[in-house]
């Protein structure tokens, strides 16, 4: 392989983002060298199993990743804004359609929502940590590794084109030559293996180390959506690494599951990637449910409505959504028979998801609703996302299905759920829980302009893709014709796009303005809260979180205690010394050995990828033989950390 | 975690700390997914199996004296390593090691007379290229011959800690972790057994 086939040459938009790359790394590297950062860099956040902190880092991985799927989605639009434009070429175009479609589903949305997940979850159920913290930060490094081995792909060796669905024979050898798709297999077989990690750790962390008192039925909602999440995950990561294992040996070593030789089966992966697809779309709603129900529930300053409701219909949808995969493709030839089920499965799940918005809104029916930002962005979550719902029963019919099919009617309906569900949470959550994760409220003046500009743009963006496709405009195209009269409302589209952008680079200015001015928590219940992590005496909780383990009686037991004035005060026999996990660099380093082999694989050297598997063995079995039982948190520390003077 | 608890003294060893019972548990919910990935294999399997292309048929090459000899190498390594668990339980160290060791051998030998068929079938012009279905035959079967290979190396790395530190709470929890994985194995043996090789041999035959 030659230089200038290593590095991918000859687009000016490539050697902007290779300048800015190179910019930004010298950038960090000069940073964290003058103001001698390395050592904290390493102690603080490499090495570290708090998951506090890991799911800060998942979730500024997020927001990176957002701005990087925002930037292919931007381009997108400024080539679509005007027919026959030349701003991109057709090659270029797919790329950037993949990969943003890939990078906003699997390195924005599930690490923003598990971010929040490894933030939240342990302290709403008075835990110290999770089950298995070391496994956490393995789950984080794996996907980080992941997302870094896809994002390199656009300047080194090319993207993969193909599609997120890499839909076969598409996705071959002899269509797509060049290591782009691997990148694809690698980059989300890599981040996989943490994501189900993620589910097992927080399966069981949700199951055993809950804080005496709080039985299943009184964990807070959002603890619940995270519960019947990492089950999806169990059951359907698999199937993805399967699916991306047979499509590996396809292009890797000959196999024929997909291909169209050797009797291999090209609907088979449609089925594969879709029985997978399908729970991950309610992996990434699922969580956002609950943190809707947490936040209408603290502003409306009830408890949530129909409680036990919420919960069956989650784990309704939860069945249900591995019975519905084959909606994605009532236009391959299924047959009616097939094609009828599935379009009642889908239609079905359209219930209890009815039954959450009512919930919702009898929560809301006589409370006394504060307009706090995270408040506003659930507001318009019911809103928006009822239309990508309605729209979403239109596409459940298979018979008129072959009329939406592969138009922007589709994009439009599963942006609305994605931008108006997924979205909207992250940004809700990432407000609201903001000052238990930094200390300070992000400024509410400029995240009500923030929550406006992008709710208004985003309608400006999509509502008129519906019309778009039902007026024949497929998805996927990089151009289309004066004659077609797409024109119009393309270009308004791409206003509306670009509004959401500004809105983003507000939201990043909010995060800088809120660092600079805001004004300090004093103590840990910045909104009136119900939850436990709201319990917390300061205002972020030290790294063990609990100096004394709550014990729960009741559903929303914090404002209970609150209302009966019998919040506890922690007094010095309380403290006990509390029993933490060592930090540990292995995750990092077995990571980056991932990495290695990941790379090696994609480029089909494979004396690579076994030296990296090798590595990754070997971190295996050095864990193995470390026999580190944590350490004791002091009662000195704590009685200091906790500011106790009695 | 690794504080003195009280225990009934019929607990197991391995169940005795808070971190050996949350691993347990742990281990149970990923077989849990290892059996989402199983049967993923195992139904792209079937899917496959009669796409033949210009190869031989998957049944044609199947041979019952090498697929017994398997069978019954592996199917007794369960009942070793159960033996070696049952040892464990009693605190008798050599007898954990002595069956734990048979185990591994029983597991080798699977190992030698799958990697033989496989060989022969190469040789015989099957190989993962050949068609679909035999790209699912190897696949599938490959993938449970790579867990075991993985659960061989696996288990004498817990032996020589076990060797080392003796039976601790900590030991005997990977110890018994690693039990289950290997009867996890066995079961996945059964229905290859059932799924690709009698099958294959019914269809063939008739």
């Amino acid at each position: 392989m030659k230089w200038d086939e290593f590095f991918v040459t000859g687009d000016p938009l490539i050697y902007g983002a290779d300048v800015s790359i190179a910019l930004t790394t010298a950038g960090i590297l000069f940073y964290l060298t003058y103001f001698k950062k390395w050592k904290w860099l390493w102690t603080e956040w490499l090495t570290t199993v708090d998951h506090k902190k890991l799911g800060i880092m998942y979730i500024v991985s997020a927001v990176l990743m957002l701005f990087r799927g925002g930037v292919d989605a931007l381009l997108m639009r400024t080539q679509l804004a005007v027919p026959e434009a030349k701003f991109l070429d057709s090659q270029h175009y797919n790329e950037i359609f993949t990969t943003h479609g890939t990078i906003m589903i699997i390195f924005m949305a599930m690490p923003f929502l598990i971010g929040l997940i490894n933030v939240v979850v342990p302290l709403q159920i008075g835990a110290r940590d999770v089950a298995y913290p070391y496994l956490n930060a393995v789950s984080f490094w794996t996907f980080f590794i992941g997302a870094m081995l896809f994002n390199i792909s656009f300047i080194i060796g090319g993207s993969p084109s193909a599609g997120w669905t890499s839909y076969m024979p598409l996705a071959s050898n002899e269509m797509s030559p060049g290591p782009g798709q691997n990148y694809y297999l690698l980059g989300l077989q890599i981040a996989g293996i943490g994501t189900l990690l993620t589910g097992i750790n927080f399966l069981v962390t949700i199951l055993k180390m809950r804080a005496p008192g709080m039985t299943l039925f009184r964990m807070p909602m959002f603890t619940w959506s995270s519960l019947v999440t990492m089950v999806i995950i169990i059951f359907a990561f698999p199937i993805l690494t399967v699916a991306l294992a047979l499509m590996t040996f396809d292009r890797l070593f000959g196999s024929h599951f997909f291909t169209l030789q050797g009797e291999g089966m090209d609907m088979l992966w449609a089925n594969l990637f879709w029985l997978w697809g399908h729970p991950e779309v309610y992996i990434v709603i699922l969580p956002a449910f609950g943190m809707f129900s947490e936040i209408i529930s603290t502003f409306s300053r009830k408890t949530l409505f129909g409680y036990k409701a919420m919960i069956w219909s989650m784990l309704l949808i939860a069945g249900y959504s591995f019975l519905v995969w084959v909606h994605h493709f009532f236009t391959m030839g299924s047959g009616a028979v097939v094609n009828s089920v599935f379009s009642i499965t889908t239609m079905a799940i359209g219930i209890p998801t009815g039954v959450k918005i009512f919930n919702w809104l009898f929560t809301m029916y006589r409370g006394k609703i504060e307009f706090a930002t995270p408040m506003l962005w659930s507001l318009g979550f019911i809103v928006n996302f009822v239309i990508g719902g309605v729209t979403g029963v239109m596409l459940a019919m298979a018979a008129a299905d072959y009329q939406y099919h592969n138009t922007y009617f589709l994009v439009s309906h599963f942006h609305y759920v994605l931008i108006a569900g997924t979205v909207f949470a992250c940004f809700a959550g990432l407000v609201y829980w903001y000052p238990k994760m930094f200390g300070y409220k992000l400024n509410e003046r400029i995240g009500k302009w923030v929550f406006w500009l992008f709710t208004i743009g985003f309608n400006i963006c999509f509502f008129p893709q519906y019309f778009l496709g039902l007026d024949g405009m497929p998805r996927r195209v990089y151009t289309y014709s004066e004659e077609s009269g797409w024109g119009p409302l393309n270009m308004v589209s791409t206003i509306g796009g670009f509004m959401m952008g500004v809105a983003f680079l507000i939201l990043v200015y909010n995060m800088y303005y809120s660092f600079r001015y805001a004004k300090r928590e004093t103590h840990g219940d910045a909104w009136n809260g119900r939850t436990l992590e709201w319990s917390t005496p300061s205002a972020m909780p030290p790294f063990y979180n609990f100096a004394k383990i709550p014990v729960v009686k009741s559903l929303d037991h914090f404002w209970r205690q609150k209302q009966e004035g019998k919040v506890e005060k922690l007094t010095i026999k309380d403290i006990k010394p509390i029993h933490m996990p060592s930090n540990s660099g292995v995750p990092f380093i077995m990571a980056s050995f991932f990495f290695i082999a990941g790379f090696g694989m994609v480029f089909e050297w494979m004396w690579m990828g076994a030296l990296g598997l090798i590595g990754v063995f070997g971190t295996l079995i050095y864990r193995s033989f470390e026999y580190d039982d944590g350490y004791y948190v002091s009662e000195e520390e704590i009685i200091k950390t906790e500011k106790i003077s009695n | 975690m690794a504080h003195a608890e009280t225990h009934d003294p019929n607990t197991p060893l391995e169940y005795r700390s808070e971190t050996g019972r949350l691993n347990i548990l742990g281990f149970w919910i990923f077989l849990g997914a290892e059996i989402a990935l199983f049967a993923t294999l195992f139904a792209t399997y079937m899917v496959l199996t009669h796409r033949i292309a210009d190869g031989p048929a998957l049944g044609a090459l199947f041979e019952v004296k090498s697929l017994l000899i398997q069978t019954f190498l592996l199917l007794t390594s369960s009942f070793t390593c159960g033996l070696a668990i049952h040892e464990m339980r009693r605190h008798n160290v050599k007898g954990l090691m002595t069956w734990m060791i048979v185990t591994l051998g029983l597991g080798l030998g699977f190992l030698y007379f799958e990697i033989q068929e496989f060989l022969h079938f190469i040789h015989e012009g099957a190989n993962i290229g050949t068609s679909a279905a035999w790209s699912g035959f190897f696949v599938l079967v490959g993938t449970h011959g790579a867990h075991v290979t993985f659960g061989i190396f696996w288990v004498i790395m817990i032996l020589i800690q076990v060797a080392r530190r003796g039976l601790t709470p900590a030991t005997s929890a990977k110890v018994f972790i690693s039990s289950l994985y290997w009867h996890f194995l066995d079961v996945v043996w059964i229905f290859i057994f059932t799924a690709v090789y009698l099958m294959g041999m019914v269809m063939q035959h008739g």
